[in-house]
């Protein structure tokens, strides 16, 4: 026998050793059970249960109500206009900067980043200023110059909120299209021109359907989006009594006051919403089955511009016409609003004044207690979502337990549910249904319910990462001598600590915006910056609901340049 | 002394199985090379050693330790194994300076810390990376990278590294000059090194012992480059190691002939490696062991010449077949005479016999 | 008949770190109808550039192109003919085949395009895949055949219009070694066949060798030598061709009176030539294929290393100071260690190498 080199050996008789695999696999079974699972059990729970046995009458009252037959149809009308329209939109200008010789790439690549960082709800409260009936003050400036009699335009209707919609999430398509035009392999298109094909040809057969599945990801995007958004339509269809599900949903809620019957028939019109949404999915996953295609390879060259020649400045004029529009008047116009002393009032030097900001911030107890609230909320949710999703993406990655995408189809299920219909869930599980713990009407019930919406976005951003993170990298820390939580803690989370840092970020910003499930949630004690602000609109208070908007929009911009900057910084490293 | 023994290893991917019942056992101080085509299981093989998988059958023996016994319910962790790993993706972590990498199995070995600076500033001296201390990964050349990999792997044993396809993404010219640096490392220290590839060649010049796999994992033969080149164990084995050409042979009263359309006389007598109590069998012989001979009998028409340089290459066609024939060019003037559609004689030397029905 | 003319055509490129780099400096070619072109160098040579001028996917700085006897691009006249009216064919180093058409649409692509009855076109795409070998995969995507496969889908899409020239840029280089020989043949087969004229882009030589009637051989943007396969491996005109068509030992000798000494042995010539003049530091440069080994006579050597590569036997061989690679047929085996004589075979001649060269071809290859 000859002398034992490797002294480790000694140290192993009899010795067991823990797994921190399966420790790690529980936890977020475990977590996901109680934050997803849960709220949505309950919802079948209350829809389906009559307190007795199981009941399906309240679909039949609810689907025979005019007004929730009415508000599926405009849901439905809605979503489906706003996506045709909207990624007709997207992948136009898509093409335009991916492909095209078009000037000033820079700026306009900067304003359509723009509107991902504004709240919907604001900026459809911004629209409803300048363009609601006669009181919208830019109808009112047509009205005046042109000698109309009555408004031109009137934001209070379906074909505004689709046209608002529109403006909003165009953006979901053209950034999946542009990036996707900017990875192709430029080989694919060249070889069409060789094989005698001229431009718009090459467009056509080869350009658009090899970006099919991006355009179809953005697609369904907008689709969920509008079909479950709360904000836009409850700002610009409330005065005209026009609903949506989620609108109508919430209004459900407050009729209820609390009542079996009216939480019931809430669940019921929300199990509805959830089947449209699963009707969408469905058929977006029909239409896309030839599956995604491989265009990013081969050596990176840059693709031939095209040139538009005659084309290029009356495109350009037009673009950036657009994006003034759609992008900077509303701004412009909440600013202009927060600076007036009373709603109506022309923007003239004598009407000017900065009592809204103080009104809101001295002694406004709603405001500041919002204020703390959101940022509360979106710290606390950002953080747990970092952690819980992180380690779920280690597990669904490279544990790959048995079951795994169980454990990823439960977390991402929350993305595709409904804000409106998570909110109720959470309500109905949180309020003493479970080892009787009451959550109702207090902050945590709002942090449980981000949590649940926005731990896929920590979940994609650390997934994406941790694929980059191949296996040999770890092993050659196992190999080195590294222990496996050692290996984590020294190489597996120092190389995914900028996705981990902009996955915070992906919850943070949101959480500060958020109006859906926050309405439905918030307590005396518990508002949101999203609430308060809505408040103050429907209030009568739209001054101050705009200064506290511009507050807002400034707090998100100054979050999201801090992620920038702290992503970039890593990035230069 | 063995530093590796590997006893009846059975692995399963699903269905498929990569390795069934497989031993081998490896000496130490020497470079072993696993030879095998992509996906014959020569990764699974050092996975198992290195503890990154557990067989579902079998026992791995370091240093005559039991380290890993499926019935003995034995599994040492990777990281007690010591045994120094060099990925094909080089695999050293990109968030860390050369000398942070370097240094850190001798910080998971608790080595004091005073001793350690010394201790890499050694090892990257072996492999010619002083001065880099400081670089990160990406600011290092591919073949860098891999530097700093062994050095890594070094400093974790130097008495036993694994090396899987280290070279396969370097250019060519540096690969040839990693395979030198290689050598030179291991014999100044005299590790034990198990070398995987799929590159023949390169085991060929890097190894001292070669075990080449067969598709189903199973070895086909373990020798020196010489043995393989010269005596390859069986038809695979000399597929496997370069192009290769096979003729029909057949044995009539005593005499060994080639048959084609008609028969021509190739031996007087029986030779020796041919194929006990068989009649028939195939003849193989690599293409630089055609030789044109205008005396000979067996006349051949060339189809196609080209010229490599170094080397001519041609099809021949003889019967209803078409061979590859390679002539090293010798920078003579009748070089170029060979030419497409001329009619050459051409004798085979260096043959070798393998069984018909031996499947490949 | 001239099939590609190129004159005075030169391409610079302006970049913030580098500045003005002229990839392409004045090139002046004819290419004949039918032959077989290479373009051969190293990366940044400016190779791919000069293809894509003539596929017309990039402007000239100055000079024209002409292709038959129509002049398609020139800076002065201000002409340029886009890449789909130039009637080319063309292979991409990354294939691009388009993955979400099936071999057969694919190759269809340029037939529908010039808008043919469907008859014809069915029968051209079927003649087109039979000559790559496709047959039978019509309705296959792309995504589920293998390299080698997609690869010929590109070859028969570039065929199937029958074009008077083909452009391969670099096609075989994403391909693994086995199959890059083949599809080697199948090109050479294919163009016998058809006759078409091809340019062929590559940094590998043999491929070159195996392909080509001609190849122009260029570094750092400038023709070094055109010539046949032959020409350039036996009569390189300075020390990168030499060094860039196959495997060279450079050997640093001293000559005196017709007699080569390696540096570090003064007493035995490796080589003797009574023509060559005296000098004190020279380059010998000589083929590992064209010296010979034996046990019997020449310049007395020993076996530093024996290496079996798969088609022959490479040993290391000392001379002096110096040590030379050798290249043998596996059936005269040394080995290492083992006492040998040498004889040396058509060498040339260099100067030792110019650090000033070495430094710029530095700086190009950082680009």
């Amino acid at each position: 026998m000859t002398a034992v080199k490797n002294k480790d050996f000694l140290k192993l008789e009899g010795k067991r050793f823990f797994s921190l695999d399966k420790l790690m696999t529980v936890l977020c079974y475990a977590a996901l059970i109680t934050v997803v699972i849960l709220p949505v059990v309950m919802i079948f729970y209350y829809a389906f249960w009559d307190g007795s046995k199981i009941d399906i009458d309240m679909f039949v009252k609810v689907l025979t109500q005019q007004g929730n037959l009415k508000a599926i149809k405009n849901t439905v009308i809605i979503a489906f206009f706003t996506t045709a329209i909207a990624t007709v939109v997207g992948v136009f200008f898509a093409w335009l900067l991916g492909r095209s010789d078009i000037p000033l790439k820079g700026l306009m690549k900067f304003l359509f980043s723009i509107p991902f960082m504004i709240p919907p709800f604001l900026a459809a409260m911004s629209w409803d200023m300048m363009f609601s009936g006669r009181g919208g003050y830019v109808n009112r400036l047509l009205m005046s110059v042109f000698h109309l009699s009555s408004a031109p335009f009137n934001i209070n209707s379906v074909a505004g909120i689709i046209v608002i919609e529109v403006v909003y999430y165009f953006p979901f398509v053209y950034m999946q299209v542009v990036s996707a035009l900017e990875r192709m392999d430029p080989t694919l298109e060249e070889s069409a021109r060789i094989a005698g094909a001229g431009q718009l040809y090459v467009i056509r057969k080869i350009t658009i359907p090899l970006t099919i599945p991006a355009i179809s990801s953005g697609m369904l995007l907008i689709l969920i989006t509008s079909l479950s958004n709360y904000g836009i339509p409850a700002m610009l269809g409330f005065s005209q009594n026009i609903f949506t599900l989620p609108t109508m949903i919430v209004e459900l809620m407050n009729r209820a006051g609390g009542s079996f019957e009216g939480i019931r028939e809430a669940a019921a019109m929300s199990i509805i919403l959830v089947v449209v949404v699963a009707i969408a999915l469905w058929g977006q996953r029909k239409l896309t089955s030839r599956g995604s295609y491989d265009i990013i390879k081969g050596k990176s060259m840059r693709p031939m511009l095209i040139k538009l020649r005659g084309a290029k400045y009356p495109l350009l004029v037009f673009s950036l016409i657009f994006l003034l529009v759609v992008v900077v008047a509303p701004i412009v116009m909440i600013l202009l609003i927060s600076f007036v002393k009373a709603y109506g009032l022309p923007f003239e030097s004598q009407n000017m004044t900065l009592a809204n900001y103080r009104r809101i911030f001295v002694g406004n107890i709603m405001v500041s207690d919002s204020v703390k609230n959101s940022l509360f909320l979106a710290f606390s949710a950002g953080l747990i979502c970092l952690v819980l999703g992180t380690m779920l993406a280690y597990v669904v990655n490279k544990i790959k337990p048995k079951g795994g995408t169980v454990l990823e189809m439960m977390a991402v299920l929350p993305y595709s549910l409904p804000g409106t219909v998570m909110a109720i869930g959470c309500m109905l599980a949180w309020s003493g249904a479970f080892f009787g713990i009451t959550l109702y009407n207090t902050i945590w019930i709002i942090l449980v319910a981000y949590i649940a919406r926005y731990l896929s976005y920590v979940l994609k951003s650390s997934s994406a990462a941790l694929q980059q993170v191949h296996y040999s990298l770890e092993e050659a820390a196992r190999s080195c001598g590294a222990s496996h939580m050692e290996t984590l803690k020294d190489v597996t989370l120092p190389l995914i600590k900028p996705a981990m840092i902009s996955g915070f970020f992906l919850v943070f910003l949101p959480c500060m915006r958020e109006l859906t499930t926050s309405i439905l949630l918030y307590g005396p004690n518990s508002r949101t910056l999203g609430v308060a602000i809505y408040q103050l609109r429907i209030n009568g208070y739209i001054t101050q609901a705009a200064a506290l908007s511009v507050v807002t929009i400034t707090l998100i911009i100054i979050c999201n340049n801090l992620v920038k900057f702290v992503i970039g910084d890593r990035r230069r490293k | 002394m063995n530093k590796v023994e590997l006893r009846g290893i059975t692995v399963h991917y699903g269905e498929h199985a990569v390795l069934e019942d497989f031993s081998l056992t490896v000496k130490a101080g020497r470079i072993i090379g696993i030879v095998g085509p992509s996906g014959c299981g020569k990764t699974t093989i050092v996975r198992s050693i290195c503890g990154f998988i557990n067989p579902e059958k079998g026992e791995v023996l370091i240093d005559g330790k039991l380290v890993y016994s499926k019935t003995g319910r034995v599994n040492v962790p990777p990281e007690l194994r010591r045994i120094g790993v060099v990925f094909q993706d080089y695999a050293v972590w990109p968030h860390l300076s050369t000398y942070d990498n370097v240094s850190y199995p001798l910080k998971k070995r608790k080595t004091p810390k005073t001793q350690i600076p010394e201790l890499v500033e050694e090892v990257l001296e072996q492999v010619n990376m002083i001065g880099y201390e400081k670089y990160l990964p990406s600011q290092l050349s591919g073949g860098q990278q891999q530097r700093v990999a062994i050095a890594r792997a070094l400093t974790t044993s130097s008495d036993f590294l694994i090396m899987d396809e280290p070279i396969t993404n370097l250019d060519a010219k540096l690969r040839e000059q990693m395979l030198v640096e290689i050598r030179m490392l291991q014999e100044k220290l005299g590790t034990t090194i198990i070398y995987i590839t799929h590159d023949q060649e390169a085991a060929m010049q890097l190894c001292d012992e070669i075990v080449i796999l067969n598709d189903n994992g199973s070895i086909a033969q373990i020798g020196t480059d010489e043995e393989i080149i010269k005596k390859p164990a069986n038809r695979f084995v000399f597929q496997f190691i370069g192009v290769s050409n096979f003729l029909p042979t057949c044995i009539k009263g005593g005499k060994c002939y080639l048959s084609l359309d008609e028969e021509i006389l190739l031996d007087d007598n029986i030779p020796q490696d041919y194929p006990i109590g068989k009649t028939r069998a195939l003849l193989g012989v690599r293409p630089m062991d055609i030789v044109f001979d205008d005396n000979s009998p067996i006349k051949a028409k060339i189809v196609q010449a080209t010229f490599l340089g170094n080397i001519y290459t041609y099809f021949i066609s003889l019967g209803k077949e078409e061979y590859r024939v390679q002539r090293i060019a010798t920078g003579e003037t009748d070089d170029d005479k060979y030419r497409e559609d001329l009619t050459v004689g051409v004798k085979f030397v260096n043959v070798k016999y393998f069984d018909m029905e031996e499947s490949v | 008949m001239k099939q590609i003319v190129l004159e005075h055509v030169t391409k610079s490129f302006t970049t913030k770190a580098l500045g003005t780099v002229v990839a392409v400096d004045d090139f002046n070619l004819e290419i004949e109808k039918g032959e077989c072109f290479s373009f051969l160098g190293p990366s940044g040579c400016g190779k791919t550039t000069t293809l894509r001028m003539i596929a017309g996917f990039e402007d000239l700085t100055k000079g024209s192109i002409y292709l038959g006897d129509k002049l398609v691009s020139d800076r002065d006249k201000n002409i340029y003919v886009p890449p789909e009216k130039r009637d080319l064919g063309m292979v991409f180093q990354a294939f691009a085949v388009w993955p979400h058409l099936n071999v057969f649409d694919n190759v269809a692509f340029p037939l529908k395009v010039k808008k043919l009855p469907k008859r014809e076109i069915v029968e051209k795409v079927t003649q087109a895949l039979k000559y790559c070998n496709l047959s039978g995969l019509e309705k296959e995507y792309p995504s589920n055949l293998s390299g080698g496969q997609q690869q010929r889908i590109a070859l028969a899409r570039s065929i199937v219009v029958n074009p008077d020239v083909l452009l391969l840029d670099e096609p075989l280089s994403n391909l693994d070694p086995h199959l890059r020989e083949s599809m080697r043949f199948e090109i050479k087969r294919l163009q016998k066949q058809f006759g078409f004229t091809i340019i062929f882009v590559t940094h590998d030589q043999a491929e070159a060798m195996a392909l080509s009637d001609r190849i122009l051989v260029m570094d750092m943007g400038r023709i070094q030598q055109i010539g046949t396969p032959q020409e350039l491996y036996r009569h390189p005109v300075n020390r990168f061709v030499h060094s860039f068509l196959g495997q060279s030992n450079f050997t640093n000798v001293i000559i005196k009176e017709g007699r080569v000494y390696p540096t570090g042995d003064e007493n035995n010539a490796i080589y003797e030539d009574s023509l060559l003049p005296d000098s004190k530091a020279k380059v010998m440069a000589t083929r590992p294929n064209s010296i010979e080994l034996s046990k019997e006579s020449g310049f007395p050597s020993t076996i530093v290393k024996r290496t079996f590569k798969t088609d022959f036997a490479e040993y290391l061989v000392k001379a002096g100071d110096e040590t030379l690679l050798v290249q043998t047929p596996h059936r005269n085996i040394f080995n290492s260690g083992d006492r040998c004589f040498l004889r040396i075979n058509n060498p040339a001649w260099y100067e030792p190498e110019d650090q000033k060269e070495k430094g710029e071809r530095e700086r190009r290859n950082t680009m």
